[in-house]
């Protein structure tokens, strides 16, 4: 079936069978590599997108239910790196592996869009999703911490 | 992208490396291309003047340094960089780095020497001739001054990328390419002092961070090649289970599916087999290889593997701790009388279940055969083994075979020898298709596959004396690997139990090497991970029978160590460990040494009435003797202990009926970030002639200490893992 999908400010026309989740649709139809497939049942975070603004998880969410919806991954998050939880990413020196970190930074984004100050227990149930098998737990704390200050500076 | 002409190969490598830039029209940043990421995962692509196989320098100075080693997270791309550029002598913020060739590698003769990345040993093992080929590019770059300029090579100095003798100056990229001719009489010594290094030994931002934050870092997963096709495999569910039969019919007429393609396995070179049975469906996308996967009919011929239970184990373990074993190292029976006859003696039986590496990127390799060529992009630790182990499946010659390095998400040990089963995999189903194939193991596929944490028992006996100190320990551990821990090593199997430092006069250790058809690989700190819990549970155990305080045991036992007791005062100075907290609340110590590292921890915990842990603090001493990168030592630490923390209270696979009970990220529970202890880092370097390894030591002291907390703060002794399987509770 084809549909069109906004994703990262632009329309992309895709035949896909509708029910293909739509982190499939972004690595190997569109290319966008950076959303990463960890578990496929949506308990680990490595896929994490925003639609509308709402962290997702898109291994879960058929790629037909985004139509008309705005899709954006850590390719579409800013330009140069510059959003906010990019620079707080950068030095505080999170990712190691890096294979979850598209994810951490895209739930860390959506949760300072809606709050821009968030207390430890806020910023920990919006991350618990987020599994990092490295143990980046201390800096990615960190590191949204110093993301919060530099989004109300 | 660059304005050389690519050829066919590095075409290829190009549009890998741009996240499949050239092929679907995608714009990259010229200045993300430009920069040190996606570069370093096309091998050998900088032009200019190669001084040496690691260093090429371009006329206008440009320093590209090649890495032989992988990059996994552990930082050893800045760690090598670091350890070259230290000799050479030259900015570090204008320096470029690519992964290195593994074909030209194998080709000449080994001519990096080592790549593969295991064992915390690049900087332990590998720094002699990492900085070794910097010293030597430097002096071949003074002489060539030297020459050029009528002064003897004293008579410059290297600096910052500049060579300068007198008021004679001139950047390395003008004497290079005379550089590269350069004779030495005699290859430089390197700087082993500390104290005299310029780069080393200061915190440094990791070079591969900003590829890390905006997608643009590659995996192997993310190999995109023109033409490629995908497959989903399944290996029998109870592992080495025969294929007998599978019917292609009922999924042949789905969107995409090209073919079923059947696996026979194969036997490893190392005495364990890589490659099971196996049927892999192949498809114009991976979803559809895998949804069609899922409803294949295929009959599978279990055996008696299918009888096999974690509890059966055990229980055999259990056994075969009353029975004699392979005796480790010397033989003291006196051990065993003088615990016979004493009057005080301490015994405990330990158990610990297999656990799996569920790195966050799922297992895969992509191979593309051609009529001259094979390329690989495995995410692998040993990109050298995967060009054997490609070479070997398919009976082609190794050095038409191309790996590329790519960034690994996460390796911990699985990822060595090539990649294995799955690497075979790719390679067979591109032979029998045609045409390049990228392999993805489900998660499910994935965690019931990989090659596992063998499960382990151990029983630990010990004769007090009259001080409260052991005077014979008697020890015994059982391994249950599918090759007799072959791959794990012997000698790294009676890690964390053989290796204890602490002076008791008799000593004896055995080991049993149980079987079952789980396969077994390293596991990030093998040997240490199992066996170091087991011996610093039982250490406090002693202590606590002697009426000794377990720190201030410790400190008696190294005593004359002298890096032993610098790293354990510094953890009673900075732990303020002590044992009279309220009921409820804990702190427990541990030392485990491993990869020629010393590290010991303090654990802080609170366990409810109700028996809820809660892991408030974990504070780490480590003496690897010097450091190269303090910034990555620290990282290393906190990773490693929340990496032994989801083994040691969440985690646990538990087999029933030959396959694992746990399928997935909701049965195979990693610590989360709301679990996270606060991990403090202290380095404490003893020095002297010790390089030690940082990329796993810190992980084995943390359950122990654990453990030991939970028992002051409940009075439970807490013998297996993982701690949420344990009753905790308390009155």
């Amino acid at each position: 079936m084809q549909f069109t999908l906004n994703i990262n400010g632009k329309s992309q026309t895709v035949d896909v069978e509708p029910e293909t989740p739509l982190l499939w649709v972004l690595r190997d139809t569109i290319g966008l590599t950076g959303t990463k497939y960890g578990c496929g049942i949506a308990r680990c975070g490595a896929c994490t997108i925003h639609v509308d603004g709402q962290a997702t998880k898109a291994c879960q969410l058929p790629a037909s239910a985004a139509v008309g919806k705005q899709i954006t991954t850590i390719e579409g998050l800013s330009n140069n790196s510059s959003h906010p939880v990019q620079q707080a990413w950068v030095e505080i020196g999170v990712p190691q592996c890096g294979y979850c970190q598209s994810g951490q930074i895209m739930s860390a984004a959506a949760l300072l869009a809606r709050r821009k100050n968030p207390t430890d227990p806020e910023i920990e149930a919006a991350m618990a999703d987020n599994l990092c098998r490295c143990g980046t737990y201390q800096r990615i704390m960190q590191a949204v911490r110093r993301a919060s200050q530099i989004v109300q500076a | 992208m660059t304005k050389q002409i690519l050829s066919r190969r590095s075409f290829i490598q190009a549009s890998v490396a741009v996240g499949g830039g050239l092929m679907l029209g995608f714009h990259v940043p010229d200045a993300l291309a430009a920069s040190i990421g996606p570069r370093t995962q096309s091998t050998t692509t900088a032009s200019g003047i190669e001084v040496n196989a690691w260093i090429v320098i371009d006329r206008d100075g440009t320093v590209t340094l090649r890495i032989p080693h992988t990059e996994m997270g552990q930082g050893g791309l800045t760690s090598v960089a670091m350890l070259i550029a230290e000799e050479l002598n030259v900015d570090w913020s204008k320096i470029k780095t690519e992964f290195a060739d593994a074909n030209r590698h194998l080709r000449n003769n080994l001519e990096y020497k080592v790549m593969s990345t295991h064992g915390s040993q690049l900087v332990r093992l590998q720094h002699p001739h990492l900085m070794g080929a910097g010293a030597s590019a430097r002096e071949r770059l003074k002489q060539a001054a030297a020459e050029a300029w009528g002064v003897d090579r004293a008579q410059v100095e290297a600096k910052l990328g500049v060579l300068t003798a007198g008021n004679r100056t001139g950047a390395y990229g003008e004497f290079a390419e005379a550089a590269a001719k350069v004779k030495l009489d005699k290859e430089p010594e390197i700087q082993k002092d500390p104290s005299k290094w310029w780069l080393l030994g200061k915190p440094r931002q990791r070079l591969d961070i900003p590829h890390k934050v905006n997608g643009s870092a590659q995996y192997a997963i993310d190999t995109r090649v023109p033409g490629m096709v995908y497959a989903a495999v399944k290996a029998s569910p109870v592992p080495w289970g025969a294929l007998k039969s599978f019917n292609f019919e009922a999924i042949k007429g789905r969107p995409g599916v090209i073919a079923a393609v059947p696996l026979k396995a194969v036997s490893g070179k190392r005495g364990q087999p890589d490659l099971q049975d196996s049927v892999a469906v192949v498809a114009d996308s991976w979803y559809r290889a895998k949804t069609a996967l899922e409803l294949l009919p295929i009959e599978w011929e279990f055996g008696e593997s299918a009888k096999a239970n974690s509890a059966d184990y055990f229980a055999e373990g259990h056994r075969l701790m009353e029975q004699k074993g392979l005796v480790s190292g010397k033989e003291d029976l006196k051990a065993a009388e003088i615990i016979a006859a004493s009057k005080k003696v301490v015994t405990a039986s330990y158990e610990r279940p297999f656990e799996t590496h569920a790195r966050m990127e799922p297992i895969n390799a992509t191979v593309h055969v051609q009529a001259d060529r094979v390329d690989v992009w495995a995410p692998t630790q040993d990109q050298s083994a995967a060009i054997l182990l490609v070479a070997e499946q398919l009976g082609v010659d190794p050095k038409t075979v191309y790996a590329h390095t790519m960034f690994l998400g996460g390796g911990f040990g699985g990822n060595g020898a090539g990649g294995t089963g799955v690497t075979r995999q790719a390679a067979e189903i591109s032979r029998q298709v045609g045409k390049p194939v990228k392999v993805i193991w489900s998660r499910e596929e994935d965690l019931a596959q990989d090659k596992q944490r063998p499960l382990a028992v151990a029983k630990l006996s010990a004769a007090i004396g009259d001080d409260g100190l052991p005077t014979a320990l008697f020890t015994r551990a059982a391994w249950f690997s599918l090759d007799g821990m072959n791959q794990i090593g012997g000698a790294t199997a009676d890690y964390g139990i053989y290796n204890i430092p602490y002076k008791i006069p008799h000593r004896h250790h055995e080991r049993h090497n149980a079987k079952t058809h789980i396969p077994s690989s390293t596991h990030r700190a093998p040997g240490a991970n199992q066996l170091g819990f087991m011996a610093e549970v039982f250490v406090d155990e002693m202590a606590i029978a002697g009426g000794w305080d377990p720190l201030e045991w410790r400190l008696k036992m190294t005593e004359g160590m002298e890096d032993w007791q610098l790293v354990l005062r510094t953890l009673k100075e900075k732990s303020g460990f002590r044992t009279d907290l309220p009921k409820g609340e804990g702190m427990g110590v541990a030392a485990v040494e491993s990869h020629g590292t010393i590290a010991a921890a303090c654990a802080t915990v609170t366990v409810s009435r109700r028996g809820r842990l809660n892991i408030e603090k974990v504070l780490v001493v480590l003496d690897a003797g010097r450091v190269i990168n303090p910034h990555t030592a620290a990282e290393q630490c906190e990773g490693s202990v929340c990496w032994e923390l989801s083994h040691a209270w969440t985690g646990g696979l538990e087999l029933e009926n030959g396959r694992f009970v746990n399928t997935n990220f909701d049965t195979y529970n990693l610590l989360r970030i709301d679990q996270r202890p606060h991990v403090e880092t202290i380095l404490a370097s003893s020095g002297g002639t010790k390089w030690g390894g940082l990329g796993e030591p810190a992980g084995p002291p943390a359950p122990p200490a654990v453990a030991n907390a939970i028992y002051y703060a409940t009075g439970k002794r807490i013998r297996a893992t993982p701690f949420r399987s344990q009753d905790l509770t308390w009155v």
